[in-house]
């Protein structure tokens, strides 16, 4: 673990960006991946560039690629968006205590540019405490050091899908389903997750002819649900709102899960 | 598809969703249920594209050899649970679609 950073705001900003270097290192792959992807699924380089610097969420950013491959629509993916985001509200509420005093110009590049792994390095920054009053540099060196190099990489990836002749015949066709199982597996960790995802996955298959990826709503509700139950059935240990949103955070970043 | 105003879109609920938690936590009381039930929207988000995707490739359930994706699927299912890498679940899973393609297809 790292020491505690110079109480300045320079100190802090740089402490912020060191503490995201493994995270990005393990990161660059998957920005050249979305790239190539997004170009080979039908996306204009524009698009998929405005997606990364504007949008900037990673595991959004794939499905939404995932759903213009498969034609779905404009509202489906918009919302598809909405959902898949919804757990850095977790991120947010667990955050805000630390963050309340700040104005406004300070919430606004904090909260729009926080991500699973600029969570993580932030929360356990205040959670490591000390005096300093510029913590919110070191919580906005790690939002720099996850946005630019995602744009970054992301560019790459769009140069390499823009000569690549015919996707399939590099198995990219496949690398999008790939990348969601490797994305799927790590959060099954109990049973009422299992019971999520078997009831999404039945639901998916079943109502599968439905018109506008009804079938996709469907699933994902009645999985949720299937998990509340679930939860019944198999109550967890309880947990605090931040320490559930350390888990969620970690089990959601790739590559760093040792 | 009006490709900006996808873009536009998907900015707008993403930053709705981030930014106006981190002001309004304390302010005014967020239900618990609520972030509870979060935990399994993205396993269960996920399972609903996976499945269709590797299952009913040509849009009716195919579980036969013939389906490559299957059988990559049931693989890179395998990789992400021992090595818990998403890289390499990526990685492989290409590798076993291309060659179950040139073996079997």
């Amino acid at each position: 673990m790292i020491g505690m950073p110079p109480p300045t705001r320079r100190g802090e900003f740089l402490a912020g960006l060191q503490a995201m270097i493994p995270l990005i290192v393990g990161g660059i792959p998957f920005g050249i991946i979305f790239g190539a992807l997004a170009v080979t699924s039908g996306l204009s380089p524009w698009t998929a560039q405005a997606m990364s610097l504007i949008v900037f969420a990673g595991s959004a950013q794939f499905i939404a690629v995932g759903l213009v491959a498969q034609g779905a629509t404009l509202p489906v993916i918009v919302l598809t968006t909405f959902i898949v985001n919804l757990r850095h509200a977790l991120y947010a509420a667990s955050l805000a205590p630390y963050v309340r005093h700040l104005p406004q110009r300070w919430l606004i590049p904090l909260g729009g540019l926080l991500t699973d792994e600029s969570f993580l390095v932030s929360i356990q920054r205040y959670e490591r405490g000390g005096d300093s009053p510029y913590k919110h540099w070191f919580y906005l060196g790690a939002n720099l050091g996850m946005y630019v190099p995602w744009y970054l990489t992301t560019l790459i990836g769009i140069l390499f899908g823009a000569v690549i002749p015919d996707a399939s015949r590099l198995g990219l066709d496949f690398a999008m389903s790939a990348t969601f199982i490797g994305m799927l597996i790590p959060t099954i960790r109990n049973r009422p997750v299992v019971l999520a995802v078997l009831v999404a996955g039945i639901t998916a298959v079943l109502a599968y002819g439905l018109p506008n990826q009804i079938g996709l709503f469907l699933a994902a509700v009645l999985g949720v649900g299937a998990g509340m139950l679930g939860e019944r059935l198999w109550p967890p240990a309880p947990q605090t709102l931040e320490a559930e949103a350390h888990e969620e955070a970690e089990t959601n970043i790739a590559e760093t899960r040792e | 598809m009006n490709e900006l105003l996808l873009v536009a879109g998907m900015a707008a609920v993403t930053f709705a969703v981030r930014y106006p938690v981190l002001v309004l936590v304390g302010k005014i009381p967020l239900p618990e249920g609520v972030f509870r039930a979060l935990r399994y929207v993205p396993p269960a988000v996920l399972t609903a594209i996976i499945v269709p995707s590797v299952l009913m490739p040509q849009g009716a359930v195919d579980v036969s050899p013939a389906n490559a994706y299957l059988v990559a699927g049931i693989v890179s299912a395998l990789v992400a649970w021992r090595t818990k890498s998403l890289l390499l679940t990526i990685v492989i899973g290409m590798v076993v679609v291309l060659a179950w393609r040139a073996l079997v297809g």
